[in-house]
């Protein structure tokens, strides 16, 4: 289709300004965690200034951040995990026996606001004495995975077409071995797009570690408010702190881009 | 589509009626789990979801019925609906907490509707650089939601922060952002919306992407004037992505919490000025421990979402 020559340039104009609203507010933030809080305060200094590690010093050796990555990766890698064990099979299911209401079920869990759960949560598991512990931390956040594992494996085998495990079934194989054998290898861009999302909601994840993790369970997006003191904020380490939070999922983000967006946009299409 | 392999009722196999197909040699144990792998695969799941989720509920309920507050074991005693009285009465807290909520979720819904399809447009037909822009656009929707609070933190700052030094060059400002006791609000739905407006965006992108060109060249061809196309002929194509997008993000909008809890900290600020019900609930029950009162707040906002949500999926169906 003809396009005119002024909407080529209003064009640019919008994806220039698209580009900096959403790239400038990320670039600022690494930017200051090498400042000192002097080259901070001073707004000539934006690009003129010697970069400095003082502040990554402070977050990964005063506030230990290097095993608050190993909490969020370790809870991100298990809940992740478990839930793909568990919703596979139930996602398989649901989909070719057409479990609808079973599948409104587990997908309630996405509505239901977090705080709700985590007074009855935390009533349960400080009796039971689990609280501040791994074990809670990774229960909850497969309670976000799961029905995210379940959303996206639902819709991906219900565009999956049959025949192949009905001919594997004529050639001698179980129904279950059929799904082992034939239907889950060919999942495998499914289970990537299932599981690199339930591994970034919960990296991201802030309200049930918030709540349920003790002073060494604690995740990064918890211990992101060390440094946030009553009297002043120290913005240099601040944002040294932020950028060691959300670079790593950003750039396993970027590395699997095609499966991250697919998984987003899951439903978007059949509706 | 999905045809079932076998019948679900009887969980007898098609297959099994043709001759020509070998038995497969099977243990008790295999000939059982075949048999039972609809109830088996999704049992699992279900259980969890169920244990996790139904206990909660009904502990709230419970809970909302009663005077609980301080540790989690002190005694506690049936006080019927009282709490839903004083929650219902409570025009200090309660309802302006219930007003934020709307008005943050409706802000934000519009903002994010309107500039995602504009994006959405903007990036439908293929560009040099187009790679960089998906990515430009994805960053924010996997970012940290607690980190991306901190950083608007400083770039909100009224004296520090480059909000107000690069508006200053356009004779604005300056403001007070995220310090301002009526600017905190809106400025916190800046952020939601600078986060994901990415997320409709791409929703809605995947729908555009699936329609056809044909009928709107054909439109073209009738005279119909760009606008005319997009609100006569793109715009109703598209509306089940539109209705998806405004669903999953109506439901996590009414849910804020992270950048609200990151910008203003404990009880939406010292005036409570980005209090939404989530914070208000998350305020009773952790920094109060007004266990009682906050199951009574949780119950109602529950029943908002619902309200919501169905008042959504009703107007899908009659489309």
């Amino acid at each position: 289709m003809r396009v005119s020559s002024g909407y080529r340039v209003f064009r640019i104009v919008a994806i220039a300004l698209l580009l900096f609203i959403m790239l400038m507010p990320l670039a600022w933030m690494v930017l200051s965690s090498f400042k000192t809080n002097v080259q901070i305060y001073d707004t000539a200094s934006v690009f003129r200034f010697t970069p400095t590690m003082e502040n990554y010093q402070k977050v990964f050796q005063q506030a230990n951040f290097g095993k608050f990555m190993w909490n969020s990766f370790f809870v991100a890698a298990l809940s992740t995990g478990i839930s793909l064990v568990l919703g596979v099979p139930a996602a398989y299911s649901m989909s070719r026996f057409v479990m609808k209401r079973q599948a409104v079920v587990v997908l309630m869990a996405r509505v239901i606001p977090g705080v709700s759960l985590l007074v009855p949560w935390y009533y349960l598991f400080s009796n039971l004495r689990m609280v501040g512990g791994y074990g809670v931390l990774i229960l909850s956040h497969m309670f976000v995975s799961l029905p995210l594992i379940l959303y996206i494996m639902m819709g991906f085998f219900d565009g999956m077409p049959t025949e192949l495990e009905e001919a594997a079934q004529v050639d001698g194989l179980t129904p279950i071995g059929a799904m082992w054998h034939i239907t889950l290898p060919m999942s495998t861009p499914g289970i990537a797009t299932a599981s690199i999302l339930s591994f970034i909601f919960s990296w991201n994840n802030f309200m049930f570690a918030l709540v349920l993790s003790g002073a060494d369970t604690k995740t990064l997006p918890v211990a992101i408010f060390d440094f946030i003191g009553y009297a002043s904020i120290d913005w240099g380490g601040l944002m040294a702190a932020a950028s060691v939070v959300t670079l790593p999922i950003m750039v396993i983000a970027l590395f699997f881009q095609k499966y991250v967006v697919s998984g987003l946009t899951a439903g978007a299409v059949k509706g | 589509m999905s045809a079932p392999i076998d019948n679900p009722a009887s969980g007898q196999a098609v297959a099994v009626d043709q001759p020509s197909r070998p038995q497969p040699r099977q243990s008790t144990f295999s000939r059982w789990a075949n048999r039972h792998r609809k109830w088996l695969f999704a049992a699992p799941a279900m259980v969890f979801t169920a244990a996790m989720l139904i206990f909660p509920l009904v502990w709230t309920i419970y809970l909302s019925l009663t005077n609980a507050q301080g540790s989690v074991r002190a005694p506690k005693s049936f006080i019927g609906f009282d709490n839903y009285i004083d929650v219902l009465t409570d025009t200090e807290r309660f309802w302006p907490a219930v007003g934020r909520t709307l008005v943050f979720t409706v802000g934000v819904l519009i903002a994010q509707m309107v500039l995602g399809m504009c994006i959405a447009l903007l990036l439908r037909r293929s560009f040099r650089g187009q790679g960089i822009v998906r990515v430009a656009i994805l960053l924010p929707l996997v970012a940290t939601p607690v980190a991306v609070g901190m950083m608007w933190r400083l770039i909100f700052d009224p004296n520090i922060g480059p909000a107000n030094y690069l508006l200053s060059f356009v004779g604005l400002g300056p403001f007070s952002w995220l310090a301002g006791e009526r600017t905190a609000l809106p400025t916190t739905m800046l952020i939601d919306v600078w986060q994901w407006t990415p997320m409709v965006a791409l929703i809605l992108l995947a729908g555009l992407t699936s329609l056809s060109d044909e009928v709107d060249e054909a439109a073209a061809i009738d005279g119909a004037s760009t606008w005319q196309r997009f609100w006569f002929v793109t715009l109703p194509l598209v509306w089940p992505s539109v209705l998806v997008a405004l669903l999953l993000r109506g439901i996590d909008a009414l849910k804020t919490f992270d950048i609200l809890y990151a910008t203003k900290g404990r009880g939406g600020g010292s005036f409570h000025e980005v209090e939404t019900l989530n914070v208000y609930a998350y305020g009773l029950s952790f920094d109060y421990n007004e266990y009682g009162v906050a199951s009574t707040v949780l119950i109602l906002f529950f029943a908002l979402i619902i309200a919501a949500m169905l008042a959504l999926t009703s107007r899908t169906k009659e489309r």
